[in-house]
Order: C-alpha cells, then sequence, then structure tokens
C-alpha cells in the first residue's frame, strides 16, 4: 500500500502521512521483526517481542496527534465529488485506539506463551503475523471505500488463520486453522460478490458515494442493489461470529494459543463490527429497512445461541475455561449487533450514530475485560494444562488478587455490581434498543443476561470456594502481571468514571 | 429538632452511602497495627460493629437534624452529574417516605453486626462475610437515597452479589439452590424494571425522580405508562414479593443464615415497595390505576396464600421449619403492603409505609429469635421442637419465649403494637380507594383481607401454643431434655432496640405517619399541590 501510495503521489496527490501513521508503523514494525528474525540468535529471540510491543505502543501514540481534526487522504480529485478512501475521523481514532489497544495486550499475554512454549511456536513468524493483522485491523475502521474495507479485511484475517495453526505438530491447532479458514473465505466470497453487486447498481464503490446513488438507482438495478447489500454484510457478520456463522468460534480459540484467541475475541469482533457499521449506517442507510430487521434478528439468534451453548459448558470438560469464553463472546457479539440494528431503526442520521456509539462504547468495555479474563485464563493455564473451569476453584485461596481481578471481569461481563461499567454499557445497549421502538429484542436480551449470569457467576463463585489440596505458588512473569494490572486498572478506573467511554454513545462519530 | 447546616446534612447522606463501601474495602485489607485484637477473625467482626455503628450513628443525626416541619421536601440533597452520556446524576437526597427507611436499615445492620461480633456466622472467615454485610448495606441505604431512575437501577443491582454469597456461603442445607434461585429470580426481574425505567427516562427526557414525580406524569402518554409500569412494578413485585413471584423467599429465608434471613426481610423487601411508592405511583400513575386492581387482587391472594401455607406449615406432623413459617407470612404481610400501594389513596399508602416499617422490626426480631432458637436446639423443625405436646420454651427459657410470643402476637397485629397501624390502615385504604378505581372490587379485597388477618391471627397463635407452651419435661423423662440456656447478655443488646421501637409505634403511630403523611400527599398529587 506505501508503494502504491507514493507513486500516486507524485502523481495526482499528497498522503496525509501523519493520519496514517498508525496502521503504518505497525505494518512496519511487522516487517521490522520479520528481518531482525534473520539476524538474531535462538537466545535473543525474545527482544523480537519487546521490538513487537513497542511498535504496538507506537502506533497507538501515532493517534494522539490526529485527535484534534478530522482528516482525510487519499481522496478522488476532480469530478465534482470529494470522496476519500481513509479517513480519520472520531470514530476511526476509537476503533483504532480499540484494536491496537487489543493488540498490544494480546502481544503482552503472547511474551510468556512464547516463553513457555519452547520450540513449538516460531517467534520470528507469530510476531510478524500478529503486528500484520494488527495493521490490517487499524485500517479497517479508516477505510471508506468498499475496495479498501476488504482489503483491510483479508490483511486482518489471514494471518490470523496462520497464528491459529502456527503450533508446530499439533493437530488441534491446524483443525482449528483450516476450519477457520474455510468458513472465512467462504464469507469473504460471498461478500465479494456483494461488493461486484453493489458496484454494478451504483457505479462506485466510495462508501458515501454509494448512499448518494442507492437512492436512485434504476428501478430494474433495484433487486440487484438489494441483493448486493445483503451478501456484502455476510462476510462482517462472519467475523462478528454471528448465527449462522458462528461454529468455528470454539473450536478455533480452543486450538488456537491462548494470546491468539484472546486477540480473535476482541480485535477479530472489532473487525467485524466496525466494517458492518461501515458499510450499513454510510453505505447503505437508505436500504436500513433491509438490514436493520435482519441485524435485529441476528442479534437475538446470536445472544441466544452464545449464552444457551456456554450455559451447556461442563466445567470438567478439557479447555472449558477457553470454551465458555468462546461461547460468551458469542453472546457478546450479539449485544454488540443490537444497536447497530437499532440503529436501522433511527429517524435521524444523528440518531443513528449515536446508536453506532453505544456499540463502540460497549466494545470499549468489553475489549478491557474480555482481555482481563483471557489473562486470568493465562495465569491458570501455566498450571493447569487443561485449563477446565473447575481448575478455578479456590483460585481466591492461590492468589487471592488474580481471583479477585477475574471476578470482577466477570461481573464486569455479566452486568452486575461491582462491574459497573458492564453495568452501563448493558443500559446504553438497552436504552438504545428502546429508543428505537425494538422493544422485543430488548426483551430477548433481558432473558439473555440472566441466561448469561448463571454462568459468569458459577465461575465466580467457583473461584471463592475452598480449594482441594494444598495452593502451590507460582512465578508470575512480568509481561503477564502487566497485562492483568492493566485491564484491571481500566475496567476499575471505567467503573468509577463510565463516562469515559459511554460519551461515545452521545456524540456523533462519524 | 437540632438545627445543622444543610452542607453538613449533604455530607451525612453521603457518607450513609459511600461509607459501608469504604469500610468494605478496608474489611479486606490486613488490620493496621493496634487493631488487631484477639485474633483476625475477631478484629474484622468488630470493624463490621465500628462501621455499621458509624453509619447508624449518621443515619441517626440525619434523622434528628432532619426539618420535621416539611417532611415532604428533600432534604440533604446533592445533585452532581455523573455519566452525561447516560444522563445520570448523582442526586442524593431524604424525604418523610425515605427517612424511616434508612434508619431502619442502618438500626438492623448494625444489630446485625453486633449479633455477629458475639455469635460469629459458621463457614469461611469471618472477613469476606463482614466485606459483604457491608457491601449489602450500601447497597439498600443508597435505594433508598438515589433520586435517579438508573442509580436507582444500580443500587437495587448492588444486593444481589453480596446476598447471594452470604446464602451460598454461610447458609444451612440447600443453600446453593436458594440462593441461585434468588438471585436469578430478582435478576430477571430487576432487567425487566431496567426496560420500564429506559422507557420512562427515554420518553420523558429526564432520569430524576424528583423532577418525574413533580410531572406527575404529564409528560407521559398513557399507553407508555402502562408498559412502563407493567415492566417496573414486575420487577418490583419479585422484590417485594407478591404472589405468585414470591416462591423464592421461602427457599432464601429458610437457607439463609440469621442475619441473612434479618435483612433480606428486614430491608431488602423493602427496596420493593418504597419503589412502588417512589416511582410507579407519582411517576407514571395513569398506568399505575390501570394496573392497580390486580395489583390489589394479587396482594390479597398473597395475603390468603401466606396465611394458609403457614397454618398447613404449623400444623402438627407437617414437619414445619419454623423460618419457612416466617418467610410465608412475610408473603402476607408484603400482601398488606402491596393492598395499601394499589389504593392509591393517602390512607392506604400511608398505612403501607408504615407496614413497611413494623413488618422490618417484627419480621427482623422473628428471624433473630428463631436463629437463636436453631443455636439452641440444632433445630428449625417445628415438629422436632414441640415434640407431642409442645416445647414448653415459657418454662425452660422464660424470657425467649416471652419474646417469641411477643413477637408472634406483633406480627398479628395486636393493636398497641406497630403491626396493628399498618395493616389497619392499608385496609382503610380500601375501603375508599383513590378516584377512578373500582370501589366494589376493593371493598371485596377489603373483606377477604380482614380474613386474611384472622388466619394470621391463627397460625401465629398455633406457633406460639407449640413453641412456647406445653408441660415441662420431667428431670429423667426419657429422650432428655436439653439445656435450654436463656437470652444472652448480647442477645439482650441486639433485640431490645427492636421491642422497643415495635412497642413505641405501636403507641405512637403519629410519629411515623407525621413523617410519611405530607410526602406521600406530595407524592399522589405532583406538582399539583
Amino acid at each position: 500500500m506505501t508503494v502504491a501510495a507514493e507513486s500516486a503521489a507524485s502523481l495526482v496527490q499528497s498522503v496525509d502521512w501523519l493520519a496514517i501513521a498508525p496502521p503504518t508503523i505497525a505494518a512496519v514494525a511487522g516487517l521490522v521483526v520479520l528481518v531482525a528474525d534473520l539476524f538474531l540468535g535462538d537466545a535473543r529471540k525474545a527482544l523480537l517481542g519487546w521490538i513487537s510491543v513497542a511498535g504496538l505502543a507506537a502506533a497507538a501514540l501515532a493517534l494522539l496527534p490526529l485527535l484534534d481534526e478530522d482528516r482525510s487522504t487519499f481522496c478522488l480529485t476532480g469530478g465534482g465529488t470529494h470522496a476519500c478512501s481513509y479517513t480519520a475521523d472520531r470514530f476511526t481514532l476509537v476503533i483504532q485506539l480499540l484494536v491496537l489497544g487489543g493488540a498490544l495486550l494480546a502481544a503482552l499475554l503472547s511474551l510468556s506463551t512464547l516463553k513457555d512454549s519452547a520450540k513449538e511456536l516460531p517467534a520470528g513468524e507469530y510476531w510478524f503475523l500478529l503486528l500484520s493483522s494488527a495493521a490490517g485491523a487499524a485500517l479497517l475502521p479508516a477505510s471508506r471505500d468498499l475496495a479498501t474495507l476488504i482489503v483491510a479485511l483479508e490483511v486482518a484475517s489471514l494471518p490470523a488463520f496462520a497464528l491459529v495453526g502456527l503450533r508446530y505438530g499439533d493437530k488441534r491447532s491446524s483443525e482449528a486453522a483450516l476450519k477457520f479458514f474455510l468458513s472465512s473465505v467462504t464469507a469473504t466470497a460471498v461478500s465479494l460478490m456483494g461488493v461486484s453487486f453493489v458496484y454494478a447498481a451504483t457505479g462506485t464503490l466510495h462508501l458515501t458515494e454509494i448512499a448518494a446513488e442507492l437512492d436512485d438507482v434504476d428501478g430494474q438495478l433495484h433487486t440487484l442493489a438489494q441483493t448486493g447489500v445483503a451478501l456484502t454484510l455476510v462476510g462482517f457478520a462472519f467475523k462478528v461470529a454471528a448465527v449462522p456463522f458462528h461454529f468455528w468460534v470454539p473450536d478455533t480459540y480452543v486450538g488456537a494459543p491462548l494470546p491468539v484467541a484472546a486477540y480473535l475475541s476482541v480485535v477479530g469482533k472489532a473487525v467485524g463490527f466496525t466494517g458492518l457499521i461501515l458499510v450499513t449506517v454510510v453505505a447503505f442507510p437508505s436500504y436500513a429497512d433491509v438490514w436493520g430487521p435482519a441485524l435485529a434478528v441476528l442479534a437475538a439468534l446470536t445472544m441466544t445461541a452464545g449464552n444457551v451453548a456456554a450455559l451447556r459448558q461442563r466445567t470438567t470438560r478439557a479447555y472449558s475455561a477457553v470454551r465458555l469464553l468462546a461461547w460468551s463472546s458469542v453472546g457478546q457479539a450479539g449485544y454488540l449487533l443490537v444497536p447497530i440494528a437499532a440503529a436501522g431503526y433511527a429517524d435521524e442520521p444523528a440518531d443513528a450514530e449515536r446508536a453506532v456509539g453505544s456499540t463502540v462504547a460497549y466494545a470499549l468495555m468489553y475489549a478491557a475485560v474480555n482481555l482481563g479474563a483471557f489473562a486470568v485464563a493465562a495465569l491458570v493455564g501455566r498450571t493447569q494444562r487443561m485449563n477446565r473451569v473447575s481448575d478455578y476453584r479456590g483460585l481466591y485461596a492461590r492468589s487471592p488478587l488474580a481471583a479477585l481481578v477475574l471476578g470482577f471481569f466477570l461481573l464486569c461481563l455479566a452486568g452486575l455490581p461491582p462491574g459497573i461499567i458492564g453495568l452501563f454499557a448493558k443500559v446504553t445497549v438497552f436504552s438504545a434498543a428502546v429508543d428505537a421502538g425494538l422493544g422485543w429484542l430488548a426483551v430477548v436480551m433481558a432473558v439473555n443476561v440472566v441466561i448469561a449470569l448463571f454462568y459468569y457467576l458459577q465461575w465466580t463463585a467457583l473461584l471463592f470456594r475452598a480449594p482441594e489440596g494444598e495452593p502451590v505458588r507460582h512465578r508470575v512473569p512480568a509481561p503477564l502481571t502487566a497485562a492483568i494490572a492493566l485491564t484491571a486498572v481500566l475496567g476499575v478506573a471505567l467503573s468509577g468514571a463510565p463516562q469515559l467511554v459511554l460519551r461515545f454513545a452521545d456524540t456523533g462519530l462519524f | 429538632m437540632i438545627g445543622i447546616s444543610e452542607s453538613v446534612m449533604q455530607f451525612l447522606l453521603a457518607l450513609t452511602v459511600v461509607g459501608p463501601l469504604i469500610g468494605a474495602v478496608a474489611a479486606l485489607l490486613p488490620a493496621p497495627p493496634g487493631l488487631k485484637g484477639k485474633s483476625p477473625d475477631q478484629a474484622v467482626l468488630r470493624h463490621g460493629v465500628f462501621v455499621t455503628g458509624v453509619i447508624l450513628l449518621g443515619a441517626l443525626i440525619l434523622a434528628l437534624a432532619f426539618d420535621h416541619d416539611q417532611p415532604s421536601k428533600m432534604q440533604a440533597t446533592t445533585d452532581i452529574s455523573w455519566i452525561p452520556a447516560l444522563d445520570v446524576r448523582i442526586h442524593l437526597g431524604i424525604d418523610g417516605i425515605s427517612l424511616p427507611l434508612l434508619v431502619l436499615t442502618a438500626l438492623l445492620t448494625f444489630l446485625c453486626a453486633l449479633y455477629s461480633f458475639f455469635k460469629p456466622p459458621t463457614g469461611p472467615s469471618p472477613k469476606a462475610f463482614v466485606a459483604l454485610l457491608l457491601v449489602l448495606e450500601s447497597g439498600t441505604l443508597a435505594s433508598f437515597a438515589v433520586l435517579d431512575l438508573l442509580l436507582f437501577f444500580l443500587a437495587f443491582e448492588m444486593v444481589l452479589i453480596p446476598m447471594y454469597f452470604l446464602i451460598a456461603r454461610w447458609g444451612g442445607e440447600q443453600r446453593t439452590r436458594a440462593a441461585w434461585k434468588f438471585i436469578l429470580y430478582t435478576l430477571l426481574g430487576s432487567v425487566v424494571m431496567l426496560l420500564g425505567l429506559l422507557l420512562i427516562g427515554l420518553r420523558s427526557g429526564t432520569f430524576d425522580m424528583v423532577a418525574l414525580a413533580t410531572d406527575n406524569g404529564l409528560g407521559l402518554s398513557t399507553s407508555v405508562q402502562v408498559i412502563a409500569v407493567l415492566a417496573i412494578g414486575i420487577g418490583l413485585a419479585v422484590k417485594t414479593p407478591m404472589w405468585p413471584l414470591h416462591s423464592w423467599l421461602p427457599d432464601a429465608h429458610t437457607a439463609a443464615p440469621t442475619v441473612g434471613s434479618v435483612l433480606l426481610a428486614g430491608v431488602l423487601l423493602k427496596m420493593g415497595t418504597y419503589g412502588f411508592v417512589r416511582i410507579a405511583l407519582p411517576i407514571a400513575p395513569d398506568g399505575m390505576r390501570e394496573f392497580a386492581p390486580y395489583l390489589a387482587a394479587l396482594a390479597v391472594v398473597g395475603i390468603i396464600y401466606g396465611s394458609l401455607a403457614c397454618l398447613a406449615l404449623a400444623r402438627q406432623g407437617a414437619k414445619g421449619d419454623l423460618k419457612r413459617l416466617i418467610a410465608y407470612s412475610s408473603v402476607g404481610h408484603m400482601g398488606f403492603v402491596l393492598l395499601g400501594i394499589a389504593t392509591m389513596s393517602p390512607t392506604g399508602v400511608n398505612g403501607a409505609l408504615f407496614a413497611n416499617i413494623a413488618h422490618g422490626l417484627i419480621t427482623g426480631l422473628l428471624f433473630f429469635l428463631v436463629g437463636a432458637l436453631k443455636d439452641r436446639t440444632g433445630t428449625t423443625d417445628l415438629d422436632a421442637l414441640a415434640r407431642e405436646s409442645g416445647a414448653a420454651l415459657y418454662g425452660r427459657a422464660p424470657r425467649l419465649g416471652g419474646l417469641l410470643a411477643f413477637g408472634a402476637v406483633a406480627s398479628l397485629g395486636l393493636p398497641g403494637l406497630a403491626g396493628f397501624w399498618g395493616e389497619m390502615l392499608a385496609l382503610f385504604g380500601a375501603f375508599e380507594p383513590a378516584d377512578g378505581l373500582s370501589r366494589p372490587a376493593f371493598l371485596t379485597f377489603m373483606a377477604i383481607a380482614a380474613l386474611g388477618t384472622l388466619l394470621t391471627a391463627a397460625y401465629l397463635l398455633i406457633v406460639v401454643r407449640r413453641v412456647c407452651m406445653g408441660p415441662m419435661p420431667q428431670a429423667g423423662a426419657e429422650p432428655a431434655p436439653e439445656a435450654l440456656p436463656d437470652v444472652r447478655g448480647y442477645e439482650f443488646a441486639a433485640w431490645s432496640p427492636l421491642v422497643a421501637l415495635t412497642v413505641l409505634a405501636g403507641l405512637w403511630p403519629a410519629a411515623l405517619l407525621g413523617l410519611t403523611d405530607p410526602a406521600v400527599q406530595k407524592l399522589l398529587t405532583g406538582g399539583k399541590s
């Protein structure tokens, strides 16, 4: 992309390097790691991890100079239109912060996982893939044309397949990767077909142009445009693991290295719902009567399927902790979809943006606490290889702080005090649904919240039970401690001042 | 009665709400040097007594400084913006309706902490016990002090987790099941309630209870009010509990530790009825009027059902559990409270609020007594206690027996004790319900509820006869009667305030009604007064 941009710059336009810095820094860091891997001896491979963490932190810091104004680059010149392919507005910045922050935390988790795994995971490739995927995920929220959007989606996904299957000689890992790959590629293909239909009907790929053109599509092309809209959504629905594209989730999460599962559960989801928001709210607002109800049904099905499956998990099954988190993330994806569906029922564009803001606020909360829960799972997984929910029994006696923090994260996910931020994030989602008149969806969600409470609280209660056998204390690696501490501080700070994230639910983001 | 500047009042109210939370965190930390006490357990239990004592003191000073000439005015108000995005404000304040409940909560929690100090709960470390107790106190106090709908919801949810753990960790038989039942029922109700609160807030543009109550539902269409009251009513009715949503209550009470039962019956149930008075009545009066007859009908069914269940449990050979029996009697008593609210008349609502407080005092006392009985005899099974002829508590432990009889007659509504006024006023209210409500229907409800008082008297007297009376066991009889120590000093300390207040409220109801009546009048008429 950089090369193409350069040549284009010399011909017709100048590139706003500052605006595209966050994804670019991540991508460059990825390349640096790949090259450095060739020159570093086995003993010093750990350096790669720190380069990656620094790269991601630098990419996140590059968001700071962009705060004061909206910037756009790669714009169409001439023709009287002013459509840009890359826009760094508030929406972009928030999602980029989420994605880069999520990747940073996943990287912190990976540091200790890579160290423990000895030779099972190749360090150089691992970091390169993680950074490339993060770069794609950071590009996606900024893309404002369908081609860039699909490219960003694939840049984010393709390395993820490899990450899932990276473990040498692990059958589960490669099977998971294959499952993930096949279903994802099918979804992307369908999505591409949708894009081509939309292009055929409107003659443009820029989202804002599409929105304008779709209003007066030729009557004969009407069906084509409608089909295109529906098919385009499929690819993104797959990424958020919406029903019926959710079957890959548990096996993929269990098969993947734990940090990768954490990464997928947060950044992978963010990619999906960002794409959905861009496509629905920005590109297809005139088809709101098609995607609004469709997403509402999808949301209801997704949260119900995820929560019921999580409820049915037996706590003694191998890897049931990760499985439970996987299914719960499907349920949470359902909540994330609710405001997007509500946006389809909004009368004013401002209302739609507010509704979408609820999704963003919820996603920020979810990212912090879900990564925290995965971090504690990684901690427990170091001593309990099978990572069963029943292995968490008596965690409080072994490491009180980890147990308290995990309990807090789980209650945040459940949305009960003391997880105040979880509660209010749910309240914003509920209020988006009620405001849009989606009473039935709000009731379905209410029932789901109760179902979800059951398994979250069951797990929480287990933490404080009397332990079986003598508690053994282990030394916790520093990066893991840092990740847990960071997410815990975030969660507690947000619980004290929910306005920090909830303000996105109140203002226009675009 | 005593003059304190408004800013000190504000601080005191904020302290009573937040103080227990700080205390809860402190309870989890190791005791500082100098405060270690005899053992860590003793130190943390003492910490609990200290914190709840300070909170009680704060609540009492608030009650004294409260301007008793203007009980309908919100006093000690704090109003700070917290989450502008959701329009959530930290809006605290007390008036004649919330003040008695606030003091009752602080008092009962203090007595529970005191009782636990001398009689530590059986179960895991008391550290967590004290912390949970304090979080529970904070949540309950907050729900009576907040004036913002979403904050009320937050406070309503805050008590769930502590109560769940209190039952699941320190409870008796079947505690896990009972704890689950408690939390799932309440949560399902409260999530539905949230939908109703959001509907009101979004349609009227504010979540502020005072502003909404002043509007008296003017800004809300009748259909919105009907849906909102239905949703909010379900949430509150589960908590109250109203028949047929009550089935979590007997299990929870039976399994909960003594202190848990006292707080559950004494203050947690009041959050439901308080919500009806504070939210449903003034904010959505049209919707409430629509549902009032149904609410009254279900309340009356609850009264009859509760007393019949108690009668069945009190029968010889029914293997009735005393705790379960008192829990069912709560269903009946709360039925009177709901009936009073459903009349929507000042008399009825005042009666409901009075019965609320009276039930808190009397049932709290009864649960304490039954807990003490269980500690001494090891069982709460009525048949095992009474055997063939009666447990003869009068003879074996006269003071304990006397107190139990006192609690029972107070509960059945003997004139001169607290239980009488609330139920009588609720029936009075039903005799003349608010305009727009069908009088014949309410007369019928009144008649059935009056029958309920008879049934209540019947089962409570049976309990007294079977537990307190009976022939003294002869020395050397088979099986040998266990020694039954009479009331101990700390038990007297924990129970006598409840006894004294029960008598006081019975003899001088005006003290309480003088507080609630102006506030109720204002709530029912909204801005029009």
